[in-house]
């Protein structure tokens, strides 16, 4: 390690670093004996930036050239930045260092392209390899799928990345064609297709056969950028949810757009990225993966933009009243978990802690339910406030009043989402009484 | 009656044997080393008995279900006041109900003893997130850590895992003690002469490995530049990667000033 190759990393980690995807979840790769590294279930942060995000994987590009000139990036070509390459070598021993150090989950490597998009893909997979085989390295591999690459390229950089990505970056291909001419949504969404069949077609023999090494175990993922094209939100989470479904993807990622390349009259004007709206972005995603809601429930067909001012799940709740209150002694929990103020955790806990008794205010207020927003939408043993008789935006003023007097709010941004998973890596030992130092100090 | 013992698990479940045995109910539990003379309660000093402590973990064990089970001694290790009191129940009620009730969270036991428990399992995480090895001349990596709970007996197994090939040395300053592991076996060890400073952990230079300090440098200067300057929120970093941490973490105690490019 070298004082050039410092300056690099400085350089390629700047150029990186609005890629979103943060995530190192998803695998879970075991050691193997002699080598170094696993990749644990839940994903890590290893440490916060400045900015609260989680840092987690060096993430980094193997070169910022371009021989691409997309008017919303960076790294375009006609940009005059500081360049710089890192050599496969290079890489491999950043991730190896930063990795014993325990600095970081693994690495998420993507680059701008060289010479051609085979030339770039085949040294990105080459760093993977060398990982992999030489380092004996088993921890967590994020490699970019360059669009363009030969279909033999991206199957070997499936063979050793846990997770591949090919960025769709604007929603629609005509918005597409005018930022970034020389790019479209079929030269993206072929490589995804050929991803996402190929992780099918390996999980089924896997099923049939021993011994058959996982295919991008941790899946796909992709980014959207938001705001610098004028695709609605309602189209944005169509995009997502046919994704979801049919491509099979991992994560969908959106990123607010930070104006960059002011210069060009394509881009809209913005004083900064959009974030609010990128979290309720964020927020409608989390319903669908983890809440069961379809894009259709969060945005129907007459509303093409998000709530700002409130959540997506009030927002649902508010035109839905005639499907509350719910009963939470009662109720399957499906219904429980669509009660704004109850999360994921807190309805699991509802229906274990409700075989034992009847729950109460004081009961639920335990658990953690944000009761005073929760207390419009559900009845309990003590506690029943008809909704009915109020109208949405009654309701809807009472909450966000209630909201305003609580001092010292959250700030709102997507990093709420992405706070450090409460599970410990299954990796952790089930206690035993077999160690002896168990005194406490 | 207050019952005393030796301040380890497994005296704690040796106590909650001879309750079972004798029929007792304690008043209290207590480490003998917290205990105050007090006039007109009875006292006794409970022996720690491995067999016994088994024998109580054992039953308990079978009785919560496998996402449970980290909970007793997890809640244990978290040393709160009157924690023994409140296992104590979580246990009777563990051993008496017909169903596990280790997600019974309408009782005040169980809560309070997952609560406590998701406090030093979170404490647990924050060592597996934020522990640092530096790599030192003779090829240790080694990790000062300073954690508010006794938790290294709970994370060991996955550095282990993780770092298969590496000899490593995970030090808890606050409670001199640590585990090293060379690559076959990890042991509990106490250093008696310290070649670190023990308030932070830190190494003096020319005892580190030549690279070291490259790293470190690479590691800070890697955090600041994938900050998005326009989004600065110090609050949130804090909220999820607390000061307390900061002195063992390369990319925030600003001590790898050393070297010198
Ligand atoms: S191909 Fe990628 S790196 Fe190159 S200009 Fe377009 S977005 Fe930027």
């Amino acid at each position: 390690m070298n004082d050039s190759v410092h300056e690099k990393l400085k350089i390629l980690a700047d150029a990186a670093k609005f890629d979103v995807s943060c995530s190192s979840s998803g695998s879970s790769r075991a050691n193997q004996a002699g080598g170094i590294g696993n990749a644990v279930a839940c994903g890590i942060c290893h440490s916060f930036t400045e900015d609260g995000r989680c840092v987690s994987l060096l993430k980094v590009l193997m070169t910022n050239h371009c021989i691409y000139d997309c008017a919303y990036c960076i790294n375009r070509r006609s940009n005059d930045r500081p360049r710089a390459t890192l050599t496969v070598q290079e890489l491999t021993d950043l991730t190896i260092g930063f990795y014993r150090r325990n600095y970081i989950e693994g690495l998420f490597l993507s680059s701008g392209v060289i010479r051609n998009p085979d030339y770039t893909m085949e040294r990105m997979v080459l760093v993977a390899k060398k990982l992999r085989l030489e380092e004996r390295y088993n921890g967590y591999i994020h490699l970019k799928a360059i669009p363009g690459a030969s279909r033999d390229l991206i199957r070997e950089a499936g063979i050793f990345a846990d997770r591949l990505s090919v960025n769709i970056e604007i929603p629609t291909n005509s918005e597409l064609k005018r930022l970034a001419p020389e790019k479209d949504h079929q030269e993206i969404f072929s490589p995804m297709g050929f991803i996402s069949n190929s992780i099918a077609e390996n999980k089924e023999n896997r099923r049939k056969l021993h011994r058959v090494p996982a295919f991008v175990p941790a899946g796909q993922s992709t980014q959207l950028i938001v705001g610098a094209s004028p695709e609605s939100d309602r189209q944005i989470l169509q995009l997502a949810s046919g994704l979801y479904d049919v491509q099979k993807l991992k994560r969908v990622y959106y990123s607010g757009y930070q104006p960059v390349n002011e210069y060009d009259k394509r881009l809209p004007v913005l004083q900064s990225a959009p974030l609010v709206r990128e979290n309720r972005l964020y927020q409608s995603d989390w319903l669908m993966r983890f809440y069961k809601y379809k894009a259709d429930e969060i945005l129907p067909p007459d509303e093409p933009f998000l709530d700002l001012e409130i959540d997506p799940k009030l927002a649902w709740a508010l035109r839905n009243l005639h499907l509350f209150p719910v009963d939470v002694n009662h109720a399957d929990y499906e219904m429980i978990l669509r009660i704004p103020g109850v999360g994921v955790q807190s309805a699991q806990r509802i229906i274990a802690a409700r075989k034992f008794s009847n729950l109460n205010y004081g009961h639920l207020t335990k658990i953690g339910v944000v009761m005073k927003r929760a207390r419009y939408f559900m009845v309990n043993t003590d506690l029943r406030i008809p909704v009915s008789g109020m109208l949405p935006d009654t309701l809807r003023r009472q909450i966000l009043l209630a909201d305003k007097n609580k001092k010292a709010t959250q700030p709102d941004t997507q990093l709420k989402l992405f706070s450090f998973p409460e599970v410990l890596p299954r990796a952790l030992p089930e206690s035993s009484v077999g160690y002896k130092k168990t005194g406490v100090v | 009656m207050i019952l005393l013992y030796d301040h380890t698990y497994e005296g704690f479940l040796s106590v909650v044997f001879e309750c079972y045995r004798r029929k007792i109910t304690p008043f209290r539990i207590l480490p003998e080393t917290h205990y105050q003379e007090a006039l007109f309660v009875r006292k006794e000093f409970i022996p720690t008995n491995p067999e016994h402590a088994e024998r109580v973990w054992n039953g308990l064990t079978a009785r919560l279900t496998p996402a449970t089970r980290h909970v007793p001694l997890s809640a244990f290790l978290s040393g709160e006041p009157d924690i023994e009191m409140a296992l104590y129940r979580f246990m009777r009620l563990a051993f008496m109900a017909e169903q596990p009730i280790g997600d019974n969270f309408a009782d005040p036991d169980v809560l309070q003893v997952r609560k406590s428990s998701r406090r030093v399992m979170q404490e647990a995480m924050r060592m597996v997130q934020f522990a640092r090895f530096q790599l030192t001349r003779d090829n240790i990596y080694f990790a000062p850590v300073s954690p508010a709970y006794d938790v290294l007996p709970l994370i060991m197994q996955h550095f282990r895992d993780r770092f298969a090939d590496q000899h490593w040395l995970v030090y808890d300053l606050k409670r001199d003690y640590g585990y090293y592991f060379n690559t076959a076996e990890v042991e509990e060890v106490s250093l008696s002469q310290k070649v670190f400073n023990i308030a932070d952990g830190s190494v003096r230079n020319d005892m580190l490995e030549e690279g070291e300090a490259v790293y470190q440098t690479m590691w800070n200067d890697y955090c600041r530049s994938i900050t998005i300057r326009e989004r600065l929120n110090l609050r949130l970093q804090k909220q999820h990667m607390p000061r307390r941490y900061w002195k063992f973490l390369p990319e925030k105690s600003g001590k790898n000033t050393k070297y010198e490019s």
